[in-house]
């Protein structure tokens, strides 16, 4: 070394110690490294043993730190003093909140459990928030499914027993061509990125189906700038394709899935359209072997995908028949779509050319065997290197389930699903809807719910109707304009309590959800809805509790604030009964510990739910002797019994010899365990069960070791959904529980058992030609919805939120860098900033989600860019439809499924001059902010 | 003035894919954080909750996009921090010696307890990778993670930069480009690795790879490795007798069998 360079110490120490839990930055929920120096938080890394992230972080997951540290922090529980929307609070004792809670929530429970709603927004702890709604007795519980991905997440569930993200994932380490449909930039998101770093690494092949060609589809080798809406009329088009030229996985379709069962075509019976079936309740194929009907499942059988059978003077078909009649139909034709999906005919079908080429002409060979559930050896794996993802930008549509559903078919002609290549299901998925709950809501005053809220119909009885046909839950989820609504409807629940329909509640409890400001539709109302009162000049909505660790918007409409910790200050089970993280070829589940102890007079919700069920004797949250029986969450998370054997965490279980994985007692020093492991337990799948799933019998033997079932469930996939077809014939006159007539025609329509593409259904209410631009927000990979804007670094990198705006839009208003424009949607207007991008479609535009905030919110300066320029598309979107005259109000949703129609959204644009002051439009007044605002400066460093 | 070495013993440095990256910010952030931490002065952020926050970061991603002339427009994100280069005119412009470059590895470094903050060195750099810190009134810049490389209170895998430890689609390589068997050398010569503007003269030592070609399927010319697929027969019910013929034809034959 020369003389004059410095002596430079270049072992450091790095901290005094690292303790390990999992990020909630955002819903990925990665394994951390958390650096500690002198008891604080100094650095923040990715854990490389995780089964998720591997090592591998985020920004946000990096910027951990500004967020335990955040200004915005709630200090201690808050009632409110002003009136609602002000902000204004007086700080009380975490005694006083609770005994505010029980005199409100006690004599609901005794007489009316309905009229409490409890939603619970972006919660992890879904198992555990729903035993409470449950204990309560309320049918009004959901997370926020509903106003994000739903559609994803049932298609899947109906097609194939599970769809993406906490479900499957693409077969990364073998897949040569990956397709990814619409925005997926907000969920999953380390893994997906790893996957396409592994991916180019081996050179394979990455195709983006988006309007918007930013984040993963800016490295896309092909790029499909579609419209908005008509990704399925693309999918469809594409199997129109494959079918056409026969290259479908005849093999797999016969042996693995319903396109082998023979379909009721006897147009008189009340069965017409359902499948064929035997005296057990099993549908029949024709057995290739002997010509004659089988049982599906039969030892031996070889299902056949062409013989037809003649039963009472009627030709009964197999679905593969009805298939090819639905792919076939020359309106699905690249030509027919070309026009609508903006999208040309020629490179539809060199797209469908491609699939087919790896697909078929470039398979591999996995030289593993295994047997299937029909008792026969298959020597070998042969995959389908075809895979795909998607996430909510084919979702939040109003043909959502429908083009999800297409999606997963179109993997399904491929053999593309858990095959070599193709996508992969995550332990304990694949579990198709029929090994899952259905819906519940007999409400007994007092008493406990009669079962878990959520689940999956099978057909009208399963909906959740009163005998006189009116709804049973709040948000009308699991009624005719919704039937499958499987993660219930968020976004319609403060509307319909406002709205008094199905009926007025009392209080409306809510955990982490943003409602009145990004994540409702209609903002605007919804702020007036929470805040109306009533001739008395009471609150129509009377009690709001609502808990959150940051001041958000949503804390100023609140009568009762319970401030919950940041997620290092907590303990937290991401659970197998909730929404797993696991892999392909491991189960997996995961804690959360209190790295650092809370600064502030906070309390952890979870926990604040233990106590506050003890108070109310819930039931499953009090010992016999009226007890409260869990001290806290941590407690709950080690003790409570799901069933015999199952609890929160599947890790180090006590059993007969000593610890176990999967099954097995409660474990009094399981947390430790796993702290001592990283924070997480992962299970891995053995060779010979890590594809074919459903069928195969060393898969289906395991999960029942593990625990995911207590008997072998091996299933076919459906991409004939029968629930579907039963809504269907009810709506043709069939069976004791029947749609009104004025939704009839729209069962019949839309709920087809095999996929359909229909436009979004506003579009036959508006005037088209004059809304002649497609309006889309995503979510920034830096940022998780409102969260990040309080994050000091975060902010610095999406601070500002213009909308983009392609060409040819541009050069039309003749718009210039710093203009800004008016854009319209039958529902609203808001004025607000434009900026330039090319790499758009032509008729698109869009901007980051949540970005804008509102003044006084998360502890920001009240001239901060975010309260200034920027905005909310959510001011455009109402939560209804436009009044059909009819006197209904007609959900903004899929009709299926109920998912919020958020990227239906059609707008008109003009140039228009600056606002005063930049100030983007609608303007709401400050509120008061709760907890301060931030420093004007910061140095961070905590170590010496 | 401060001279340069003639020659560095390694020339560390990273190598960064734009084929890959996908502009999440990972990289940005992981660094802050590690250098908050770590060497020197904090990094520190003026008005962070306020109307314009301003903060020092040595790595920032920007985005760009090409307009090519009959295809659609891209997005390119382009991650940017210090090159380390081996003719680097921050060195040689700073006033005191603070700015440096490492003899053994070629790491360019400031010396915050010699520099006097007088901004030469960023007006000097062609690139913009020099920040000076509002607070400390220090310029900071890339330090490869010095103190993470070497240092023996990481565990071997993670002495490495931690932009690349934290980069989730592994879109940035760290490693000795003086050792052409190096993963950073191999990779540059086989993706076609490129100097940042070479014309300045400055022989940065990080290189990028370009983006791979894009949209090949716009192409209009029919592709005879990629050719539309041929309709097994547009016959009225075709389909089914198609069908018929191909389950034959699989294993088991007409009527299937166990096979």
């Amino acid at each position: 070394m020369p003389k004059d360079q410095p002596n430079l110490d270049t072992s450091p120490p790095v901290s005094d110690e690292v303790r390990k839990t999992t990020c909630y930055m955002c819903a990925c929920r990665c394994g951390i490294n958390v650096h500690m120096k002198d008891g604080k938080v100094a650095y923040i890394e990715g854990n490389k043993d995780h089964p998720v992230n591997r090592g591998v972080l985020c920004a946000k997951g990096s910027a951990g730190i500004m967020q335990v540290n955040a200004p915005s922090r709630l200090k201690a529980p808050l009632k409110r003093v002003g009136e609602r929307g002000s902000g204004e609070f007086e700080e009380i004792s975490w005694e006083e909140a609770l005994t505010l809670a029980t005199e409100w929530l006690e004599p609901i429970r005794k007489e009316a459990p309905e009229k409490l709603a409890f939603f619970t927004g972006r919660d992890q702890s879904q198992s555990f928030t729903s035993l409470w709604a449950q204990g309560f007795g309320t049918p009004n519980y959901a997370a926020h499914g509903g106003f994000c991905s739903v559609n994803m997440a049932a298609a899947g569930i109906y097609t194939m027993g599970g769809a993406f993200w906490e479900f499957g994932q693409p077969d990364w380490d073998h897949t040569k061509m990956f397709v990814l449909f619409g925005v997926a930039e907000d969920h999953d998101s380390n893994p997906i990125k790893m996957g396409i770093g592994k991916i180019k690494d081996r050179g394979a092949r990455m195709v983006g189906v988006n309007p918007i060609r930013s984040g993963y589809n800016a490295v896309a080798d092909d790029w499909f700038g579609i419209t908005p809406g008509t990704d399925g009329l693309l999918i469809m088009a594409l199997i129109h394709e494959l079918f056409k030229a026969g290259k479908l996985d005849l093999d797999y379709l016969a042996r693995f899935t319903n396109a082998s069962c023979l379909v009721n075509e006897d147009t008189k019976s009340d069965q017409f359209g359902l499948l064929m079936r035997d005296d057990d309740g099993e549908p029949l194929v024709i057995d290739r072997n002997t010509g004659h009907l089988a049982p599906w499942n039969g030892q031996g059988v070889e299902p056949d995908l062409s013989g037809t059978h003649r039963a009472a003077g009627v030709t009964h078909r197999p679905v593969f028949h009805l298939m090819a009649d639905r792919f076939l139909d020359p309106k699905y034709a690249p030509e027919e779509a070309a026009d609508k999906t903006g999208i040309s005919a020629s490179r539809i079908k060199r797209l469908a050319a491609d699939m087919a080429r790896v697909a078929f002409d470039e398979e591999i060979v996995l030289d593993r065997s295994w047997t299937d559930f029909r008792g026969k050896k298959h020597d070998k794996m042969v995959g389908r290197p075809v895979s795909m993802h998607a996430m909510r930008g084919i979702s939040a549509h109003s043909n959502g389930f429908q083009t999800c559903r297409a999606l997963h078919t179109l993997q399904i002609i491929l053999g593309a699903v858990e095959t070599p290549g193709g996508m992969r299901f995550k332990p304990p998925y694949p579990k198709p809807a029929t090994a899952h709950p259905k819906p519940h809501g007999k409400v007994t005053p007092g008493a406990a719910l009669n079962g878990p809220h959520l689940g999956y119909p099978h057909g009208p009885d399963d909906l959740m109707l009163h005998e006189d046909g009116s709804a049973i839950r709040i948000d009308k989820a699991y009624t005719w304009e919704n039937p499958l609504s499987a993660h219930g409807m968020m976004h319609m629940v403060i509307s319909n309590a406002h709205a008094g329909d199905p009926y007025k509640i009392d209080t409306l409890f809510m955990y982490m959800a943003n409602m009145s400001w990004n994540s409702s539709m209609n903002t605007t109302g919804v702020m007036e809805m929470l805040t109306d009162k009533d001739e008395n000049g009471d609150y129509v909505i009377p009690h709001i509790i609502y808990s959150d660790a940051y001041s958000s918007e949503m804390v100023a409409y609140a009568d009762l604030i319970l401030p919950d910790t940041t997620y290092l200050e907590r303990h937290d089970c991401i659970s197998l009964l909730d929404r797993p993280i696991s892999e392909a070829d491991g189960v997996a589940d995961a804690i959360r510990w209190p790295v650092v102890e809370p600064d502030r007079d906070v309390r952890g919700f979870q926990s604040v739910l233990c106590e506050l069920g003890a108070r109310l004797g819930l039931t499953g949250f009090v010992n016999e002797d009226g007890s409260q029986k869990y001290e806290d969450y941590a407690d709950y998370i080690t003790n409570h019994i799901r069933r015999p054997g199952i609890g929160p965490l599947a890790g180090w279980r006590m059993g007969e010899d000593g610890l176990q994985d999967g099954r097995g007692d409660p474990n009094e020093g399981q947390l430790d365990s796993y702290i001592q492991n990283g924070g997480f337990w992962v299970s891995h799948v053995p060779e010979e069960a890590s594809y074919y799933k459903p069928f195969n019998m060393a898969y289906q033997n395991w999960a029942v070791e593990m625990g995911f079932y207590d008997s072998v469930q091996p299933y076919i996939f459906t991409p004939y959904v029968e629930p579907l077809r039963r809504m269907q014939l009810a709506a043709e006159g069939h069976g004791r529980v029947q749609p009104p007539d004025h939704l009839r025609q729209q069962v019949k329509d839309t709920m087809d058992p095999l996929p359909i593409w229909y436009a979004p259904l506003s579009d036959e209410m508006i005037d088209c030609d004059e809304y002649n631009v497609h309006a889309l927000t995503q979510r920034p990979m830096a940022m998780y919805h409102s969260w990040g804007t309080q994050n000091a670094w975060l902010r610095q990198i999406h601070g500002r939120n213009p909308l983009y705006v392609p060409t040819k839009i541009w050069e039309a208003n003749g718009f210039e860098d710093g203009d800004w424009a008016k854009v319209t949607s039958p529902s609203g207007t808001i004025t607000v900033p434009v900026a330039h991008m090319a790499a758009l479609n032509e008729n698109t535009v869009w901007t980051w989600n949540a970005i804008g905030k509102r003044k006084g919110a998360w502890a920001l300066d009240k001239d901060a860019p975010e309260t200034k320029e920027g905005f909310l598309l959510n001011h455009l979107i109402h939560e209804l439809l436009p009044a059909k005259g009819d006197g209904m109000r007609w959900s903004n949703s899929d009709p299926i499924t109920g998912q919020a129609a958020w990227f239906d959204l059609r707008v008109k644009i003009e140039k228009t001059d600056a606002p005063a002051a930049d100030q983007s439009k609608p303007e709401f007044s400050p509120q008061e902010s709760p907890v301060g605002k931030g420093p004007k400066s910061q140095a961070w460093k905590v170590g010496k | 003035m401060t001279t340069l070495p003639t020659s560095t013993d390694r020339k560390l440095g990273l190598v960064i894919d734009l084929d890959t990256c996908v502009g999440c910010h990972a990289c940005v952030i992981s660094c802050k954080g590690w250098n908050t931490e770590n060497y020197g002065a904090p990094l520190s952020d003026q008005d962070p909750y306020g109307a314009n926050p301003t903060g020092t970061f040595l790595n920032r991603v920007h985005s760009y996009e090409i307009q090519p002339e009959a295809a659609p427009a891209q997005l390119i994100h382009f991650p940017k921090s210090c090159l380390h280069c081996e003719d680097a005119p921050c060195v040689t412009v700073c006033p005191t010696g603070a700015s440096y470059k490492r003899v053994e590895d070629g790491i360019v470094l400031v010396n915050e307890s010699d520099c006097i903050g007088c901004g030469l060195c960023a007006w000097a750099c062609p690139y913009g990778a020099r920040e000076m810190d509002a607070e400390e009134k220090v310029m900071k810049k890339c330090t490869l993670c010095v103190d993470r490389i070497y240092n023996e209170n990481l565990p071997e895998e993670d002495r490495e930069p931690a932009c690349v430890r934290t980069c989730p689609a592994g879109a940035r390589h760290f490693g000795d480009f003086a050792d052409p068997d190096s993963n950073v050398s191999q990779l540059t010569a086989q993706r076609g690795g490129m100097d940042l503007m070479p014309e300045m003269g400055t022989k940065p030592v990080n290189k990028y790879l370009p983006p791979r070609p894009k949209d090949q399927s716009l192409k209009e010319e029919v592709d005879i490795l990629a050719p539309f697929l041929e309709p097994i027969t547009e016959a009225p019910k075709g389909f089914l007798g198609w069908l018929d013929k191909a389950l034959d034809a699989m294993p088991g034959g007409p009527k299937g069998g166990s096979n």
